[in-house]
C-alpha cells in the first residue's frame, strides 16, 4: 500500500475523521479493560452512558466541558494562525491564582468582587501567554516549547503560593488557600447542580469563534497568517500582531476557565485546580477541527471522558491513567484518521522488483 | 531495416484522480536527435517526463528503450538505463563545492581529488567552465544549471531531459548552453527538451512533439513551421494578434526611487545599492536580468515588505514612503503582482472571493472590523468575468485554478483596486501562451490608462515586448534605463552578465 496525495483535501475525510477516531478509540478502550481483566461492555457502559443516567450527570458534564470549551476555543484560533499555545495549563493555573488574589485580597467587600475576580483571572492568564509572545516576537523563541514549559513554572509557583503566602492559617496545614468569600463566586445555575455561569461564558465563546474566524477582517488576517505566512507579508498583515493577538487571547480564555473553576466548583486555592483541562483542551481543539462548532462537540465528548472515567475508577477500580490512554488513544488516532484528508491509500500488487 | 529509437513511448496513460494528465501518448525519440516536447502549462509535458525519469509511474502503456520493453521503476533506474535530468529547480548544496555536490549524485566511491580532474576534464570537452573547488553559493544561476549539466554528462547519458532549461540564463549563456547540447547529440545522445519557447525550440531542435489536454495534437519539424503554427497547435486555437494602440505621452512621475540601499535578508540573497529610476505615469518600465540578481529584494523594497533605510528613497505619487509598510504603501496608490502566486500573492485554501480581500482591506471591503461579503463576492466575479479566468466559480479555492487562470484572477484584482503604479515580476510566468497574451493585453490597457507600470521580469523577451524603457538589475545594481529602441539584445546581455559593470 501506498500514499499518494489528494489533489485537494477530502472534505467529506475532514469530518469521518473524528468519527472514525472517536470509534477507534472506544474499540481501543474495550481492548485495554479486557486487557486489565474487566468486562468491556460494562466498563463503556460506565464510561460513555452511566454517567449522563441522571440530572445531576448532565450538569456535571456542563461543568466539565466549559473550562476545556476555553481553553479549545483559544488554542483553536491560535493554531489558524499558525501560532502553537500549548500551554493552556499553565495559562489556566495563572488566571486562578490571579482570582484568587483578587478574591482573598477584596474578601467579602460587594458584589463587585465577582466581575473584579474574573478579570483578574483573564488577565492573569493572557499576562502568562503574553510572556511567550514576547519571548517569541522579541528572541524569537518558539511558543510550541516556551507555552509549555512555562505551564511547569505556573504550577510550580501555585504549589509554592499555596504551601506559603496564600496558604489558610486556619487549614491544619493543609496546601491550600482559605475559601472565596460569598461574593466572589459565581453561582450554581440551578439548586443541586454545581454547573455555574461560566458554562455561558464557555457557550459565548463559540458564535463569537465563528463571527471571529469567518465574518472580521482581524480573523481574516489571522487565517492568512497561518495559510500562508508570504502571502500575509505581502498583504501587509503583521505575524507579530497575530502572535501577540493569539497568545493574550488564548491566555486570556483559559487564565478565565481557571479563574471559573476556582471561583466557581473548587471555591479556593489548591494545587491540584486542573486534572489537564489546559493540556485536553489541545485534543478538543483538534478534535473538533479548529472550527467553533466542532469545538463544542469536541467538548462535551471529552467532558463526558473525564466523567465516565472517574466512574471508572469507583466502579471497577481502574485508576486515573486509563483515562490519559483513551484520551491519548483518540488524539493518536485522530491524526493518523487525518492523514487520510490529504493523502489517499493506493494499493498496488508488486511492489520493489525492477 | 530503419534505426531503432531510442526512447520509445506507447498508449503512455497517466490519472490524478478525475484528471488524465497523459491520454495515450505515443513517442519516440531517435539516437542523436533533440527533441522538443511542446506544450502549455497542464497539457502534460512534466507528468510525461516524470514517467520518462522513473518519478511517476503510468497507469497504462509501454515504454521501450532501444528496442526492448522496460519498467522504470525510480530515478535510479533511469540513470542505470542511461537517462539524465536537469530539472527547473537545482537541488544542490550552497554550501557544498562543485565536486562534492557533484559527488553526492554518483553512487560510485572516486575521491573528490579524482572526480575533479573527470570533472574537468568532461566540462572542458563540452566548452562548460566550471571550476570544481568552488562553492555553489559562489555561483550565479547560469554556472549552478552547469554543474546540474556536469552531473549529468559524468554518467556518460544516452538521452538527457531538460525541463525549461533557458529561463533563468543570459542571451549569451542561452547561445552556450545550444552549443553544448548539439555538440552533445552530434556525439550520439539524444536530448529531450521541454519548453515553450518556440523561438528556441526552432533554433535548436530537430523534431517537435506537442501535447494539448494531455494528448499527442501534432509533430513537426521547428525548423519549417512557422512559430504562430506551433503557437496555435499548442492552444489549440487561432492567436489574437495585439493591436497596437497609442499610448498617451508620459505623464507625471508616478513612483521614485532614490538610492535604494536594501541588505541581503540572507547569506545567500542579493544587496541592494544605490537603486534609482522614475516611473512616470503611462509608461512601462522594464527590469530586465538574470535571477538571483536582486529582483525579490527590489520588489520587496518598492511594495513595502522590507523597509527603506530613509523616507525619501521610496517616493509613491509625491508621498514619502520609504518608512511606510505594504499596506500602507497599497493605501497610497500601488499595486504589486509578486511572481510566484500560491503562498504569495494568493492563498491556496482560500476561495477567490476570499482571495479578492487579500489586498482589499484598505479599499472599502470592510466596515467597522467585519468583512462586507457582497460587495466583495462582486467583485471577484467582476474579475472572473472581466478577465476571463476559468473557475468554477468565486468560491473554488484559488488551489484548484491553473496557474495562467490564477494569475490573470491576481492581475484582475490589483487592477480592479485602480493603483497609481503597479509593480509586476514576472507576471507570465508558469503562464500559458493564451493567459500571457491576456496578461501583456491588460498590462498595456492599463499604462494606457495613465497608471505606472514596472515589470521585473528575468524573460527577456517578454520585457522587449512590453516595455517602453529598459533596465538592467545586476549584483544589485540598477543600470540607467533606456528607452527599448535604443537599445540592443546583445548590449542589454552584457549588461545581465555584468560585463558593463566594470567600465
Amino acid at each position: 500500500m501506498r500514499l499518494e496525495r489528494r489533489a485537494a483535501a477530502s472534505a467529506a475525510m475532514a469530518v469521518l475523521a473524528p468519527v472514525i477516531a472517536v470509534m477507534l478509540a472506544g474499540l481501543g478502550a474495550a481492548a485495554l479493560f479486557a486487557a486489565l481483566g474487566r468486562d468491556p461492555l460494562a466498563c463503556l457502559y460506565t464510561l460513555f452512558i452511566a454517567p449522563l443516567a441522571d440530572g445531576n450527570g448532565w450538569s456535571e458534564l456542563g461543568l466539565k466541558a466549559t473550562p476545556l470549551l476555553l481553553c479549545a476555543m483559544g488554542i483553536a484560533v491560535g493554531v489558524r494562525a499558525n501560532v502553537w499555545n500549548i500551554g493552556a495549563e499553565g495559562q489556566f493555573t495563572m488566571g486562578a491564582i490571579a482570582g484568587a488574589a483578587v478574591a482573598l485580597g477584596l474578601g467579602d467587600a460587594g458584589w463587585f468582587v465577582l466581575p473584579l475576580v474574573l478579570v483578574a483571572g483573564v488577565a492573569g492568564g493572557a499576562a502568562w501567554g503574553g510572556v511567550a509572545a514576547w519571548l517569541r516576537t522579541r528572541c524569537n523563541a518558539h511558543e510550541i516549547l516556551v507555552t509549555l514549559m512555562l505551564s511547569y513554572v505556573a504550577i510550580q509557583i501555585l504549589g509554592w503560593l499555596v504551601r506559603g503566602p496564600m496558604q489558610d492559617p486556619e487549614g491544619f496545614n493543609f496546601p491550600q488557600s482559605p475559601m472565596f468569600a460569598a461574593s466572589a463566586m459565581l453561582a450554581p445555575l440551578f439548586e443541586g447542580g454545581r454547573v455555574t455561569g461560566a458554562l455561558v461564558l464557555a457557550l459565548l465563546t463559540v458564535p463569537a469563534g465563528a463571527v471571529l474566524l469567518d465574518r472580521t477582517v482581524a480573523g481574516y488576517r489571522l487565517r492568512v497568517v497561518g495559510l500562508a505566512p508570504g502571502a500575509a507579508r505581502y498583504a501587509g498583515f503583521s505575524e507579530r500582531r497575530a502572535v501577540w493577538f493569539c497568545l493574550l487571547l488564548s491566555g486570556g480564555l483559559a487564565g478565565l476557565a481557571g479563574v471559573c473553576e476556582v471561583a466557581g466548583p473548587i471555591g479556593q486555592l489548591m494545587p491540584s485546580i486542573s486534572p489537564g483541562y489546559g493540556f485536553a483542551g489541545i485534543i478538543v481543539a483538534f478534535l473538533g477541527r479548529l472550527r467553533p462548532v466542532g469545538i463544542l462537540f469536541a467538548a462535551v465528548l471529552m467532558a463526558l471522558l473525564y466523567l465516565g472515567g472517574e466512574s471508572l475508577q469507583i466502579t471497577q477500580q481502574l485508576p486515573l491513567a486509563a483515562t490519559g490512554v483513551i484520551q491519548g488513544m483518540l488524539l493518536l488516532f485522530l491524526l493518523a484518521a487525518d492523514v487520510f484528508t490529504l493523502f489517499r491509500p493506493r494499493f498496488s500488487r508488486s511492489h520493489g522488483d525492477g | 531495416m530503419a534505426q531503432l529509437p531510442r526512447l520509445g513511448l506507447g498508449g503512455i496513460t497517466r490519472r490524478f484522480g478525475a484528471t488524465v494528465a497523459n491520454d495515450g501518448i505515443d513517442l519516440a525519440v531517435m539516437p542523436g536527435e533533440i527533441h522538443a516536447l511542446l506544450g502549455e502549462n497542464g497539457a502534460g509535458k512534466s507528468t510525461l517526463v516524470k514517467i520518462i525519469y522513473g518519478v511517476v509511474q503510468p497507469d497504462a502503456g509501454e515504454i521501450r528503450w532501444e528496442g526492448a520493453a522496460v519498467r522504470i521503476a525510480d530515478p535510479n533506474a533511469a540513470r542505470a538505463l542511461g537517462i539524465g535530468m536537469v530539472f527547473q529547480h537545482f537541488s544542490l548544496f550552497e554550501t557544498l563545492t562543485v565536486a562534492e555536490n557533484i559527488a553526492l549524485g554518483l553512487a560510485a566511491s572516486e575521491s573528490i581529488a579524482a572526480l575533479s580532474r573527470r570533472i574537468v576534464a568532461t566540462a572542458s570537452r563540452y566548452g562548460l567552465a566550471v571550476d570544481p573547488d568552488r562553492h555553489v553559493h559562489h555561483l550565479s544561476v547560469g554556472e549552478r544549471q552547469r554543474v546540474e549539466i556536469l552531473r549529468c554528462l559524468l554518467q556518460a547519458p544516452k538521452l538527457l531531459i531538460m525541463d525549461e532549461p533557458t529561463s533563468v540564463l543570459t542571451p549569451q549563456e542561452v547561445e552556450g548552453l545550444f552549443a553544448m547540447l548539439r555538440r552533445l547529440a552530434a556525439e550520439g545522445c539524444s536530448v529531450l527538451y521541454i519548453s515553450h519557447k518556440l523561438a528556441e525550440i526552432q533554433a535548436l531542435c530537430d523534431r517537435a512533439t506537442v501535447l494539448r489536454g494531455g494528448r499527442v495534437v501534432g509533430a513537426c519539424d521547428p525548423r519549417a513551421t512557422s512559430a504562430a503554427a506551433m503557437a496555435e497547435m499548442m492552444i489549440g486555437q487561432a492567436l489574437v494578434r495585439p493591436v497596437a494602440r497609442a499610448r498617451p505621452a508620459a505623464g507625471a512621475v508616478v513612483l521614485a526611487v532614490e538610492g535604494l540601499d536594501l541588505p541581503a535578508e540572507d547569506p545567500f540573497g542579493t544587496t541592494l545599492r544605490g537603486v534609482s529610476f522614475a516611473l512616470r505615469a503611462g509608461e512601462i518600465l522594464g527590469i530586465a536580468g538574470v535571477a538571483g540578481n536582486g529582483q525579490k529584494e527590489l520588489l520587496a523594497g518598492l511594495t513595502g515588505e522590507r523597509l527603506a533605510g530613509t523616507a525619501e528613497a521610496v517616493v509613491l505619487a509625491g508621498v514619502a514612503c520609504g518608512l511606510l509598510g505594504a499596506a500602507a504603501r497599497r493605501r497610497g496608490g500601488m499595486a504589486a503582482v509578486p511572481e510566484e502566486r500560491l503562498g504569495r500573492s494568493a492563498v491556496a485554501e482560500l476561495s477567490l472571493t476570499e482571495n479578492a480581500l487579500l489586498t482589499g482591506t484598505e479599499v472599502g471591503f470592510v466596515a467597522r472590523g467585519f468583512v462586507r461579503f457582497a460587495p466583495l463576492r462582486r467583485f471577484a466575479r467582476g474579475v472572473i468575468e472581466g478577465f476571463r479566468v476559468v473557475a468554477a466559480g468565486a468560491e473554488a479555492p484559488a488551489g484548484s485554478l491553473s496557474g495562467g487562470n490564477m494569475q490573470k484572477f491576481i492581475i484582475g484584482r490589483e487592477i480592479g483596486h485602480a493603483p497609481k503604479v503597479l509593480i509586476a515580476a514576472h507576471p507570465t510566468w508558469g503562464v500559458d501562451v493564451g493567459a500571457a497574451q491576456a496578461i501583456h493585453e491588460a498590462l498595456r490597457d492599463l499604462a494606457a490608462g495613465g497608471v505606472g507600470v514596472l515589470i521585473i521580469s528575468e524573460d527577456l523577451d517578454e520585457i522587449l515586448a512590453l516595455c517602453d524603457r529598459v533596465a538592467v538589475l545586476h549584483g544589485g545594481r540598477l543600470s540607467v534605463p533606456e528607452p527599448v529602441a535604443a537599445v540592443t539584445v546583445d548590449g542589454i546581455g552584457l549588461l545581465m552578465g555584468g560585463v558593463a559593470d566594470a567600465a
